[in-house]
């Protein structure tokens, strides 16, 4: 082995390790944060209410794409009558809080990684530590925890949106009977399916806030760098995503 | 101040959008869930009993010669006759479905839910609101319907086999 790679493989375990302990002083910072609410609710303003046109539109155009496939293969069947099922399980367990969190890592994780970069650079949050103010305190916590907050509710509108696209699709357009799609769907969703898809949205919204944060907090001071760390918020936040997602569906079972 | 408040009623309702949908979601959604109508669907009441209604549900369609002419509003359970009554509600422009008609159950595909299909009759009163479909035909439960076939099978063979096996000799 190279001293190069040995060099790489050796800075990988360190940036590891320099989240873990980030995520254990974050979590530590967390409960002081929650004594100053108007920093949090910023926050979700910041990360959920300005996605919610995103989310929105995706939710629908997945909902009808949703129901022209599943039309589309149930047809072979005949048995378009489960469409509603299939695309509420569908949205549910998988689609809703997988594609909420890949959404919300490029609308929301990277406005988080380069507005806490940006700090770093300018050394707004050095200049914090030597007002003595806890800059994990005061900028890092507000913003995992407006994250966490605004993930599942994204989630859940998303699949509100994502099934009656579905429904549009399925019922308005290609005459899959009103009363059974909703009727089947009924029947065949479970609350565990529910909360499945809640969990699932709950991590999520964590580890893409935390790996937004990380890398903003520990970006490179220059412009150079608060741009790598954004591509990397990206690159990691979708691929935790979706190993976690098989890891979770996998818990579920 | 005034950015402060668009900003605190942005957040809120992107709040209680989210809470509302996760509402929709555990509640509406899941069979064992609290259900409420979103409109109330217009039409008469038309009840009809039935020995077996397999697995209808409330929302299943009521067909008339495979056109959806009404819904199932409610099944319940007649503890003097034995039998599950099911509320049928009619669009209100089928108003000449003759009295003497008869409601089966069907099944819509292999995997496709129950409807009650209506075939009609040729008495010139037509059914009105309240008034009962008398001639019901029960859901055919497709196990059943196998268990009869195995049995009738076996039966069949256990028969062949005595006179078959001079058959097989040949």
């Amino acid at each position: 082995m190279s001293a190069a790679s040995k060099a790489g493989v050796i800075e990988a375990v360190r940036k590891t390790g320099e989240a873990g302990l980030f995520f254990v002083r974050l979590l530590g910072a967390c409960i002081p944060a929650l004594a100053r609410p108007k920093l949090i609710i910023a926050q979700i303003y910041n990360a959920g209410a300005r996605s919610l046109i995103i989310i929105m539109l995706s939710g629908l155009f997945t909902g009808m794409v949703l129901g022209l496939q599943g039309y589309e293969l149930l047809n072979r069947f005949g048995a378009t009558e489960a469409l509603g099922t299939a695309a509420a399980l569908a949205l549910l367990k998988e689609l809703g809080p997988v594609l909420t969190a890949l959404l919300f890592a490029g609308r929301a994780g990277t406005a988080l990684t380069s507005e806490i970069g940006l700090m770093r650079a300018t050394d707004q949050l050095t200049a914090m530590e030597v007002m003595a103010v806890d800059p994990l305190r005061y900028v890092a916590a507000p913003r995992f925890l407006g994250g966490l907050i605004a993930m599942p509710l994204l989630t859940a509108i998303f699949n509100v949106i994502g099934l009656f696209g579905a429904q549009l699709i399925g019922v308005q357009m290609l005459g899959v009977d009103h009363g059974t799609f909703w009727s089947q769907t009924q029947s065949a969703v479970a609350l565990k399916d529910v909360t499945e898809g809640i969990v699932k949205s709950v991590v999520f919204g964590a580890v893409v806030s935390l790996i937004a944060v990380n890398e903003g907090y520990h970006a490179d001071p220059t412009a150079e760098g608060v741009g790598l760390a954004t591509t990397r918020t990206v690159v990691a936040s979708s691929v935790m995503t979706l190993l976690l997602d098989y890891v979770l569906t996998a818990a579920f079972m | 101040m005034r950015a402060n408040r668009s900003l605190e009623i942005g957040t809120g309702l992107f709040v209680l959008l989210g809470l509302a949908a996760l509402l929709f979601l555990s509640m509406q959604l899941p069979a064992n869930g609290l259900k409420f109508s979103f409109s109330k669907p217009v039409g008469y009441d038309v009840t009809a009993q039935f020995d077996n209604i397999g697995s209808l549900k409330v929302g299943a369609p009521v067909r008339m010669a495979g056109v959806r002419i009404g819904q199932v509003t409610r099944i319940d359970f007649d503890t003097n006759t034995e039998r599950a009554k099911v509320w049928l509600l009619i669009s209100p422009h089928f108003n000449q479905i003759p009295m003497d008609s008869s409601a089966s159950i069907d099944t819509e595909g292999l995997l496709g839910g129950q409807y009650i299909s209506i075939s009609p009759g040729g008495m010139p009163t037509y059914l009105k609101a309240g008034s009962e479909i008398i001639q019901t035909q029960s859901a055919l439960v497709l196990e059943n319907l196998i268990n009869k076939f195995f049995a009738n099978f076996a039966s069949k063979k256990g028969s062949k086999s005595s006179s078959g096996g001079a058959k097989e000799q040949k």
